[in-house]
C-alpha cells in the first residue's frame, strides 16, 4: 500500500476509469493544458487529448450542462468546478436536470455524472471563495453527495462515482489536495453509502465529515490523554443519503453525540445528524446532542477573524468537556 | 417535398391542433392538472424541422411546450395524453406531467421547464454523438425568450468551440410569457443575435411548412455533415396564451386575426384544395377520422389507464439496485 497525496489519488482515479473505458471524460477550467489548479488531472491531456480532457470557457451552467446533456447518450464525464463557489452557477443544471431527468422521464433517461469541487476554506480566500455548500448539495432529492477526508476515500468514492449511474456530487476541501494517507495497490472501490467509524470509543460520538474528521481525529486524543473520556469518531464520507443505521448504532453505543461541522450551523449536515438521532434513538441519549459549526457570517479576509469563524479541535474538546462537565 | 408527403404532413398538423385542443378540453374538465402550455399555431415548425430530420434517429430536446414534439419524434399519443393524465401508463409514467414528456426509445430526450435549460444538454447529447461516431445530430427547439438566459450563450459559444454537430430551432412566436419580444429584448432579430458566436443562422416564416422544410433541410444537411452548428430562427405565434393560467390579455385581436389568417394547417390545406390534390370534403373527413381517434382512442386509453401506485413513490429517484453504490457489490 502506497502512501500518495489526496490529488495524486484523485488523479489515480481519472486515469484508471479513463484508460478502462473511452467514453469517460474530464472536464473543467484549466484542467487540460494547464494540469488543474490541484494537479487533480495532471498529464491527462497529454495523455487522451483534447476531446477526452476538455479545458472549458468559464460557463459553470452551460459545461455542467452539457456533460449532463452528453451523459444522457452514455458518456461518463467527470466535471471539475474549480472551486464550490462557481458551483452556485451551476446548480440550475445540476438540480433542475442531473438530479432530476431520471425521476421526471419514470427512469427512462438517468444522468451518471460525477461533479467535483473543492469546498471549505483555505487560507484568507474571502466571502465569495470560502463557501461550504454541502448543506445545500444534499438537501436535493436525486443527487448524491459525497466527501472523502482521505486519499484512500478520494480515490475509492471518484472510482465508484464514475461507474454508478446516478449523478454524483464530490466535495473536496482546498486544504487537503496535498495530505498524505496509504491507497491500496489494487483497485479499490469506496461505497457510496454508509459511513466508517475512524477511531473506536465509547463515551461520545464525535461526528465529522472531510476536513472535520480530522477536527475529530485529533480531539478524541486529546479528550482521552487528557480528560479521560473516550471517543468514537464516525466519519460521514456519505452526505446523501446520510448513514441513519450507522449514526444510530454508534448513538446506541455511546449516548452521546457532537456533529462537527465546517459550514454555518443553519439547515446543516449538524442539524440533519441531530434530527436523525432524534427521531431514530431519542431514548438512547444522555446528553442533548450538541453542534460544533462555523461562525454565521461571510468568510472575513482577515486571518484573525477568518480563524475566529472556522471551528478547530479545540472547539470540539471544549463542546465535549462542558457536556460532561469537565 | 412531393403531394403524398404534403397530405401526410397537413394530416400529422391537423391531429397535432386536435390533440391540442382535447388537451384544453380535459384541463378545463380538470382531467389533467399542473401547468398546461399548447402548441396550436406553431405546428409547422416542429413538423417541417423535423421533416427535413430523422425523427427517431436524431435526439431531439425542447421545452415544456413539448407534446408535439415528442408524438413527431414517433411517441404514441396514447402515451403522451395519459401522461397529461397523470397514468402509470404514461410516457412518463405518470411523474413528469405535461411540461416533462420523454420518448427515448424515439430519441425524444424530454421536455424542461426551466427556460434555457435544454441548450447546454443539446450541445452534451451533440458532444456525446461526436465521440460515439454516429451520423446523429441534436435539435434543440426553444422559443425566443430562451435566448435571453445565460445558457443560450454559453452553449453557443461552446457549440461552435468544438464544432458540435447541434441545430437550434428558435421558434419565435414574438412572446415570453406576456411580455412582448420588443420590451424584453434589445435585438429583435434572433438569427442576427448568433453571429457573435460565428455560428450559421437564418430567419424563415415559420407558418409556410414549405418555407420551413427548405430552411431545414439546409439546416440539418450543414449539421449532419460536420460542419459544426446552425441556428434556425422560425416566426410564428401561438393562438393561445402562454399556459392555462394566461389570460391572454395583453395581445390584441388585430394582432391575432393577423397570424391566424396565415395558419400553417389552412394555408396547406388551401394549396392543396387549389391544386386539385384533395377537396373540402376530403378534408372534413379527415378531420372527422382524427377527431374520433383522439377521441375513441387515445382519451378512452387515458381515462381508463391506472394511476400511479403510492407504493411506488420514491422509485426513479435513484437507479435500482445499483451495485457500484456499495464499492461494486456486496
Amino acid at each position: 500500500m502506497a502512501e500518495i497525496m489526496y490529488w495524486e489519488a484523485i488523479r489515480r482515479a481519472h486515469d484508471e476509469e479513463m484508460e478502462r473505458d473511452p467514453l469517460v471524460i474530464c472536464m473543467g477550467e484549466d484542467i487540460g493544458v494547464a494540469g488543474g489548479t490541484y494537479k487533480a488531472t495532471k498529464g491527462l491531456y497529454e495523455k487522451y487529448g483534447a476531446e477526452r480532457v476538455i479545458d472549458t470557457p468559464i460557463s459553470e451552467n452551460g459545461y455542467t450542462g452539457l456533460g449532463i446533456g452528453a451523459s444522457f447518450l452514455g458518456v461518463r464525464p467527470i466535471i471539475e468546478i474549480m472551486s464550490v463557489n462557481f458551483a452556485w452557477l451551476a446548480m440550475d443544471q445540476l438540480f433542475n436536470s442531473a438530479a432530476k431527468v431520471r425521476f421526471m422521464s419514470g427512469g427512462q433517461l438517468t444522468a451518471p455524472v460525477v461533479v467535483r469541487s473543492a469546498g471549505g476554506t483555505a487560507h484568507q480566500l474571502g466571502a465569495q471563495h470560502s463557501a461550504r455548500m454541502e448543506k445545500v448539495f444534499m438537501g436535493i432529492a436525486g443527487l448524491r453527495v459525497v466527501t472523502p477526508s482521505s486519499p484512500r476515500q478520494a480515490y475509492g468514492l471518484l472510482k465508484s462515482a464514475v461507474r454508478c449511474d446516478d449523478p454524483v456530487y464530490i466535495n473536496e476541501h482546498e486544504l487537503m489536495y496535498n495530505m498524505k494517507g496509504e491507497v491500496p495497490d489494487e483497485e479499490y472501490f469506496h461505497p457510496l453509502e454508509g459511513s466508517e467509524v475512524a477511531r473506536e470509543g465509547s463515551d461520545v460520538t464525535l461526528f465529522g465529515y472531510n476536513v472535520s474528521v480530522h477536527w475529530c481525529v485529533q480531539a478524541a486524543q486529546t479528550l482521552a490523554k487528557q480528560y479521560g473520556i473516550n471517543a468514537e469518531v464516525v466519519d460521514l464520507y456519505a452526505l446523501a443519503p446520510l448513514d441513519r443505521a450507522g449514526i444510530a448504532a454508534s448513538v446506541r453505543k455511546t449516548h452521546r453525540a457532537v456533529i462537527v461541522e465546517e459550514a454555518e450551523p443553519a439547515v446543516g449536515v449538524g442539524a440533519e445528524v441531530m434530527a436523525i438521532i432524534n427521531e431514530e434513538c431519542f431514548l438512547e441519549l444522555d446528553a442533548a446532542p450538541v453542534r460544533v459549526s462555523a461562525a454565521n457570517v461571510p468568510m472575513p479576509y482577515n486571518h484573525g477573524l477568518e480563524k475566529a469563524a472556522i471551528p478547530n479541535a479545540g472547539d470540539v474538546v471544549a463542546a465535549v468537556r462542558k457536556m460532561f462537565g469537565k | 417535398m412531393n403531394v403524398a408527403d404534403k397530405k401526410r404532413l397537413l394530416r400529422e398538423m391537423l391531429f397535432a391542433r386536435r390533440f391540442e385542443e382535447r388537451c384544453y378540453e380535459a384541463y378545463v374538465e380538470r382531467k389533467i392538472g399542473g401547468f398546461l402550455h399548447l402548441y396550436p399555431g406553431q405546428e409547422a415548425c416542429c413538423h417541417g424541422v423535423l421533416e427535413a430530420a430523422r425523427p427517431g434517429h436524431d435526439y431531439v430536446i425542447t421545452g415544456y411546450r413539448d407534446h408535439v414534439h415528442a408524438i413527431k419524434c414517433g411517441a404514441d399519443p396514447k402515451e403522451v395524453m395519459a401522461e397529461l393524465y397523470a397514468k402509470e401508463t404514461g410516457s412518463s409514467k405518470g411523474r413528469g406531467g405535461s411540461m416533462h414528456i420523454f420518448d427515448t426509445k424515439h430519441h425524444f430526450m424530454g421536455g424542461y421547464a426551466l427556460v434555457g435549460g435544454p441548450f447546454p444538454l443539446a450541445a452534451g447529447m451533440a458532444k456525446a454523438v461526436k465521440m460515439k461516431g454516429g451520423d446523429e445530430i441534436a435539435i434543440c427547439f426553444l422559443g425566443d425568450a430562451a435566448n435571453n438566459q445565460g445558457t443560450f450563450h454559453e452553449s453557443l459559444n461552446m457549440a461552435k468551440l468544438w464544432e458540435l454537430p447541434v441545430l437550434y430551432v428558435c421558434e419565435n412566436n414574438l412572446y415570453g410569457i406576456g411580455t412582448r419580444i420588443d420590451r424584453s429584448t434589445a435585438v429583435i432579430d434572433q438569427y442576427k443575435r448568433v453571429a457573435g458566436y460565428n455560428i450559421p443562422s437564418a430567419q424563415e416564416d415559420g407558418q409556410d411548412i414549405e418555407k420551413v422544410f427548405k430552411a431545414a433541410k439546409k439546416a440539418v444537411d450543414h449539421v449532419r455533415s460536420g460542419n459544426g452548428p446552425y441556428f434556425l430562427e422560425l416566426m410564428t405565434y401561438r393562438y393561445r396564451g402562454h399556459s392555462m393560467s394566461d389570460s391572454n390579455a395583453y395581445r390584441s385581436k388585430k394582432e391575432e386575426r393577423m397570424w391566424s389568417d396565415r395558419d400553417p394547417i389552412i394555408m396547406l390545406r388551401d394549396r392543396l384544395i387549389k391544386a386539385g390534390e384533395m377537396s373540402k370534403d376530403d378534408y372534413k373527413a379527415m378531420d372527422t377520422e382524427l377527431l374520433d381517434e383522439i377521441e375513441n382512442d387515445i382519451i378512452a386509453f387515458a381515462e381508463s389507464s391506472p394511476e400511479p401506485r403510492v407504493d411506488e413513490l420514491e422509485r426513479y429517484v435513484f437507479a435500482d439496485n445499483d451495485p457500484w453504490v456499495y464499492g461494486g457489490g456486496r
